[in-house]
C-alpha cells in the first residue's frame, strides 16, 4: 500500500516535470513569482541527491548520496544511504539527526549557523519566497523552464557558516544546490527524481 | 449537693486551663509527614527523603498561556532571565542556552577526562582510524559541519560524543527558541529550587518570586499582546502550598458556616440562649482536650488532625442535645438527677462503642490517623464526662428548653405508619436492601477501594491532569523511578553511579528503558577520570599511532599538530573537580542528582521510560544492577513505593476496622447481655454502613482510607441512636418516647448538617468524609426507628 502511494507521488512528479519543462518565460522577478508559486503548488517532492563535500582539511571530497523528501509546508528530511545511514528531519526549526546509535534533536535557534544549510532547501521546496527573504538576499537569473537562484545571507551569525547559496532548477524542479562557505568550503548536491522503492 | 457542684467545676476548669495550656505551647506541623510512616523501612526512608527533598519535590513547572505566541516567547525570556539571577533557584530553563560559551569551553577544555568513549584502544591506530572516519562522515551532515573547524583539535570528535552523553533525555519541543507544549498555546519553562519541596514556607516564597518576575516581565512588552499573557504554576511545591492554603481556608470557611447552621438549628429548638452556649460546652471542652491529648502524646499535632476537629462536633453536640431534651419533664423543668439515673448509661454505653470503633485507628502505621483516633477518643470521652457532671452543674435555676414533644410526636406518626407494615415486610425489605449493597459491593470488588496515595490528595483531578500535561510536553521531568546509589562520599557514589549506569545503559540498548540521567555524565568519579588520563599515549606512541590510522584517509597528520599538543598537555592535568563546575549549566545538573544528608551521599539516576508516558519494568531494573553486581544501588519506584505504603495503611485500617467492631460487639453483649438486642442495635448500622458504600460504589466513587474513617463515624454516631431505641424498647421506665425521638431527629440533623457541609467542600479527604457520614448517620437512625418499631408493631 505505502509503495503504491509513494509511486504514486513519484509519478505526479515526472508527469510535473513534463507539464513545465515545455514552458519559457522572460527573465524577470515575475519568473522568480512564477517559479516560487509552481513550487509552493506541490505538496510532496521526493528525489535522489549525491552530495560532493570540498573541504580544505581534507585530501579528497567526500561523497554521499540518499534521499530527499519534502512535505509541505515546512517538513524535509534528508536520508543519507552512503556512505553512512543517516536520517535528518527538519520539521518547523527543530532539526533531528538520526543515525544507528541514536538520536539527536537541534533547536535551530541555538545554531543559526545551522539554519541556511537546511533552509534555503526547505524555504525553496516550499516556493516560500518571504522565508528566503528573511535570511538571504536573493538574486534571480534565467527563465522559469531553467532558472538559477542565488542566496547570500544577511546576517552575520549565518554569514559565518556559509557565504552563498545557489540553487540551479527547471520549472519546479530543483537539480543543483550549491553551498559555498566563508572559508572556501564547498557542498555540490545534484538532485534528480528518485528510483529508490 | 454545692460542695459537689464546686468541685466539679473546679476540677473542670483545671482540665481546661492545662489542657489550654498544652494546647498554646504544642507545636504544629503542617507539612506531608502526617501521610508518611512513622517508623519507616530504609526503603520506606529513601521514598521519605525523595518526597521531601529530591530533585522532584524541588520542581516548578512553569506554564505561560494565553496571548499571541511572539508574547509568550519574550515574555517567557524575560521571566527566566530574572529568575536564573535568583538565589531560590538553583537552575531555570526554557530551552535558552544558558552560558553556551562557557559551558563549551569547560566540555571542550576536559573533552579527555568527560568523554566516556576514551580508553586506551580508543589511541590505538584501529581506534583512531574510526573514530577519525566516523568525525569526516560526520563532516557530511550540517550538523556534524559544525565541528569542522574543531577537527584538527578533536578529530576523534570527543565534544560531539559528551554533547552526546549529557543531551540523551528528549528536548521539549521549541519555537524561536523556548520551550513550547505540544500543541503550541503554552511557552513553558522548568525552575528548581534550591530549598527543599517539603519546606512550604520557601516554596511559598519562590512561588511569589516566579509570579514577581512573570508581572515585571509581562509589564515590560508592548502593550496589547502581553497583557492577556497568563502563568500558570505546577508542580509538588506549587501543590503542597496550594494545599496548605486550601485546607487552612476550607476548615475555617467549613468550620464558621457549619457552626452557624448548627447554632441557628440548635437556637430554633431551644429557644434559649443560655442552653446554646452550655450545648456547645461538651463540644468546646472536647476539642480542646483532644488537641491536648495528641500534642501530649506525640508531641506535635499535625493540621489536618486540627482540620478534622469538625468531626467531633457531630458527635459531641448530641450529648447536650440528648441532656436537654430528655431531662425536660413533663412540668417543664429539668431533672438532671432523674436523666443521670436513667440515660446517662444510654450515653454512656453509646460513647464506650464510639470509644472501640475509634480506638481502631489508634496502632495504625500512618501519624495522621493515629492522631485522629486519640483526638476522637479523648475528645468524646471529655465531652460526655462534661455533659455528665459539668452541665448539670452549670444548670441555671428556672432554665428551661422550649417543648420539643410536638417534634417528637410528628416524627412519631411518621414512624407510625411503618407499624401498619408487618415485621416480616421489614426483614424482608432489610434483607433485600443488604442482598443488593452485598451484590453492588461485591460487582465493584476489584475497584472498590483507590489504593493510590493521591486517593488523599487536596489536589484536584484537573490540576493533576494539567501537571501530568506538562510533564509529557516538557519530557523528561517526571521522575517517577530512580536507581539510588548511597555511600559516605562524593567520589564513592560517582563510581557505584557509574557502574548502575552501564547496566542501565545495557536496559536503554534493550529498551527496557528509554534513558537515564546519572551525575557522573556530568562529573565521571576521580578514578573513571584518571584511567582515562592514563590511557591517553606519550607523543610519541600517538604520533606513531596516528599516521598508521591515516592510511586511507583523506586527511593529513600535519594538520593534527594541535590534536597531539592537547593529548600531551591533559596528560599532565589536574583533575575535574565539582568546584570545576561552577558557573557553568552542568553545575546545576549535577547538583540536581546528588543529594547530601547527615554523613551519606545519594547519587540519584532517574529513569524514563521506554514510550512517552509507559511504565518501567522495576524488577529488570533490579535484576540488571544485580547481574551487574551493583549492590550499593537500590530502585526505588516513588508511585508504586507510595502507593504501597498507602494500601498498606488502608489494608491495615480495614483489619482494625474489623477488630474495633468485633470489640464494640463483645461490649454491647456485655452490657445489653442479650445476643438478640445486640444484632437489633447492629443491624441498623451494618445495613447503614453497607448501603453508602454500595451508594458510592454506584456513584462511582472509589472509596479511600477517610471513607473507613466515616463508616467509623457511622457506626460510633449510630450506636447512640440504635442504643435509644434499644433502652425505649427494653426499658421499664423508657420515659417519653416523643422526647427520645426528638432529641435524635435534632441530634441527627446537627449531625447531617455539619457533615454534609463538608461534602461541598473542594478537598477530596473532606468531602469523602461527608459524603459518608452525612448519608450514613441519616439511614441509621432510619433503619434502627424502622427495625425498632416494626419489632414492637411484631410483638405488639
Amino acid at each position: 500500500m505505502m509503495s503504491r502511494i509513494l509511486s504514486v507521488i513519484a509519478l505526479g512528479i515526472l508527469s510535473a516535470i513534463g507539464h513545465t519543462a515545455v514552458r519559457a518565460a522572460p527573465a524577470d522577478l515575475r519568473d522568480l513569482d512564477q517559479v516560487m508559486g509552481m513550487l509552493a503548488m506541490r505538496q510532496h517532492g521526493r528525489v535522489e541527491f549525491i552530495e560532493q563535500q570540498f573541504l580544505a582539511v581534507l585530501n579528497h571530497p567526500i561523497e554521499s548520496s540518499g534521499e530527499l523528501r519534502y512535505d509541505a509546508p515546512d517538513r524535509l528530511e534528508k536520508r543519507t544511504l552512503k556512505p553512512r545511514a543517516e536520517t535528518l528531519v527538519l520539521t518547523g526549526e527543530t532539526l533531528s539527526v538520526e543515525r544507528a546509535h541514536g538520536r539527536r534533536v537541534m533547536d535551530l535557534h541555538a545554531y543559526p549557523q545551522v539554519l541556511p544549510f537546511v533552509e534555503s532547501i526547505r524555504a525553496t521546496l516550499a516556493g516560500d519566497r518571504k522565508a528566503l527573504e528573511r535570511l538571504f538576499r536573493l538574486d534571480f537569473a534565467g527563465g522559469v523552464s531553467r532558472w538559477t537562484l542565488t542566496l547570500v545571507p544577511l546576517e552575520s551569525k549565518v554569514k559565518q557558516s556559509v557565504s552563498q547559496v545557489r540553487i540551479d532548477g527547471a520549472g519546479d524542479q530543483l537539480l543543483k544546490v550549491e553551498i559555498r562557505q566563508p572559508d572556501g568550503d564547498r557542498s555540490l548536491m545534484t538532485l534528480r527524481p528518485s528510483t529508490l522503492p | 449537693m454545692n460542695v459537689r457542684r464546686a468541685r466539679v467545676l473546679i476540677v473542670w476548669l483545671g482540665c481546661v486551663a492545662i489542657a489550654i495550656l498544652v494546647v498554646a505551647r504544642a507545636h504544629y506541623i503542617t507539612d506531608l509527614s502526617a501521610f508518611l510512616p512513622a517508623h519507616p523501612t530504609p526503603t520506606q526512608q529513601l521514598l521519605v527523603d525523595q518526597l521531601r527533598d529530591g530533585p522532584a519535590s524541588r520542581l516548578i513547572l512553569i506554564a505561560i498561556e494565553q496571548g499571541d505566541s511572539a508574547s509568550r516567547t519574550r515574555v517567557s525570556t524575560g521571566l527566566v532571565e530574572r529568575l536564573r539571577k535568583d538565589p531560590q533557584f538553583s537552575s531555570v530553563n526554557n530551552g535558552e542556552a544558558v552560558a553556551g560559551q562557557r559551558d563549551r569551553e569547560f566540555l571542550f577544555q576536559h573533552r579527555y577526562l568527560l568523554s566516556e568513549t576514551v580508553n586506551a584502544q580508543r589511541f590505538t591506530a584501529a581506534g583512531l582510524s574510526d573514530a577519525i572516519r566516523e568525525t569526516i562522515d560526520n563532516l557530511a551532515s550540517p550538523a556534524g559541519l559544525l565541528f569542522k573547524s574543531l577537527l584538527p583539535r578533536d578529530p576523534t570528535g570527543e565534544l560531539l560524543n559528551i554533547i552526546d552523553q549529557l543531551g540523551r533525555s528528549p528536548a521539549p519541543e521549541s519555537h524561536d527558541g523556548v520551550w513550547i507544549s505540544a500543541d503550541g498555546t503554552r511557552a513553558l519553562a522548568v525552575a528548581q529550587t534550591a530549598a527543599s519541596g517539603s519546606d512550604s514556607d520557601a516554596q511559598a516564597r519562590a512561588i511569589d518570586a516566579i509570579r514577581a518576575a512573570f508581572a515585571a516581565a509581562a509589564g515590560e512588552s508592548p502593550q496589547g499582546a502581553a497583557n492577556s499573557v497568563q502563568l500558570r504554576l505546577s508542580g509538588p511545591g506549587v501543590f503542597a502550598v496550594a494545599a496548605r492554603a486550601k485546607i487552612e481556608r476550607a476548615a475555617v470557611r467549613l468550620s464558621i458556616a457549619s457552626s452557624i447552621l448548627v447554632v441557628t438549628l440548635l437556637l430554633l429548638v431551644y429557644r434559649s440562649l443560655p442552653a446554646l452556649g452550655l450545648g456547645l460546652l461538651p463540644v468546646a471542652t472536647g476539642a480542646l482536650v483532644g488537641i491536648a491529648a495528641v500534642a501530649l502524646g506525640f508531641g506535635a499535632v499535625h493540621g489536618i488532625t486540627l482540620g478534622f476537629g469538625i468531626t467531633l462536633i457531630g458527635e459531641s453536640v448530641d450529648y447536650s442535645i440528648y441532656f436537654f431534651v430528655q431531662s425536660r419533664q413533663a412540668a417543664g423543668g429539668v431533672a438532671a438527677g432523674s436523666w443521670q439515673q436513667s440515660w446517662w448509661p444510654t450515653i454512656r454505653l453509646g460513647m464506650l462503642t464510639s470509644v472501640c470503633g475509634f480506638a481502631s485507628l489508634l496502632p495504625s502505621g500512618f501519624p495522621g490517623l493515629k492522631q485522629l483516633g486519640l483526638y476522637s477518643i479523648s475528645g468524646l470521652i471529655a465531652a460526655a464526662l462534661v455533659t455528665r457532671h459539668v452541665l448539670p452543674a452549670l444548670l441555671p435555676a428556672g432554665f428551661a428548653i422550649r417543648d420539643v414533644t410536638p417534634l417528637g410526636l410528628k416524627v412519631g406518626a411518621l414512624l407510625r405508619r411503618v407499624q401498619d407494615l408487618s415485621g416480616r415486610t421489614i426483614l424482608l425489605g432489610g434483607a433485600v436492601l443488604v442482598a443488593l449493597a452485598l451484590g453492588v459491593l461485591y460487582h465493584d470488588r476489584e475497584s472498590l477501594w483507590n489504593r493510590e496515595l493521591s486517593a488523599l490528595s487536596p489536589i484536584s483531578t484537573d490540576e493533576q491532569n494539567y501537571d501530568a500535561k506538562l510533564r509529557a510536553d516538557l519530557g523528561a521531568a517526571d521522575v517517577r523511578d530512580l536507581v539510588i546509589v548511597s555511600g559516605p562520599d562524593v567520589e564513592s557514589i560517582l563510581r557505584g553511579a557509574e557502574r548502575a549506569a552501564r547496566a542501565l545503559q545495557s536496559l536503554v540498548d534493550g529498551k527496557i528503558i528509554g534513558g537515564f540521567e546519572n551525575p557522573a555524565a556530568y562529573l565521571p568519579s576521580m578514578a573513571t577520570q584518571e584511567s582515562r588520563r592514563s590511557s591517553l599515549p606519550s607523543a610519541a606512541d600517538l604520533r606513531a599511532n596516528l599516521s598508521q590510522a591515516l592510511q586511507g584517509l583523506p586527511l593529513r597528520a600535519d594538520r593534527l599538530q594541535p590534536f597531539l599538543e592537547d593529548i600531551e598537555a591533559t596528560r599532565h592535568v589536574a583533575l575535574v573537580t565539582p568546584r570545576d563546575l561552577a558557573g557553568t549549566s552542568m553545575r546545576a545538573g549535577f547538583d540536581a542528582l546528588i543529594l547530601h544528608q547527615k554523613d551519606q551521599w545519594n547519587a540519584l539516576l532517574p529513569l524514563r521510560s521506554a514510550v512517552a508516558g509507559g511504565t518501567i519494568d522495576i524488577r529488570q531494573v533490579v535484576a540488571a544492577l544485580k547481574d551487574s553486581g551493583v549492590d550499593e544501588a537500590q530502585v526505588l519506584d516513588l508511585k508504586q513505593e507510595s502507593d504501597a505504603l498507602y494500601g498498606n495503611y488502608l489494608a491495615e485500617a480495614i483489619h482494625f476496622s474489623l477488630a474495633g467492631f468485633l470489640a464494640l460487639t463483645a461490649l454491647l453483649l456485655i452490657a445489653l447481655r442479650s445476643p438478640l438486642r445486640v444484632a437489633r442495635v447492629l443491624a441498623p448500622l451494618v445495613l447503614a454502613v453497607l448501603t453508602v458504600a454500595a451508594g458510592l460504589a454506584i456513584a462511582g466513587v472509589r472509596l479511600s482510607i477517610l471513607h473507613l474513617v466515616g463508616m467509623l463515624l457511622i457506626v460510633a454516631v449510630g450506636s447512640n441512636y440504635a442504643l435509644f431505641f434499644d433502652r425505649q424498647a427494653n426499658s421499664a421506665e423508657a420515659g417519653d418516647e416523643a422526647l427520645t425521638l426528638a432529641a435524635l431527629v435534632i441530634a441527627n440533623a446537627s449531625t447531617v448538617i455539619g457533615f454534609g457541609l463538608l461534602s461541598f467542600s473542594q478537598i477530596p479527604v473532606l468531602v469523602a468524609l461527608g459524603t459518608t457520614v452525612a448519608p450514613g448517620t441519616f439511614l441509621a437512625l432510619l433503619f434502627a426507628a424502622t427495625g425498632f418499631r416494626a419489632a414492637r408493631s411484631a410483638h405488639a
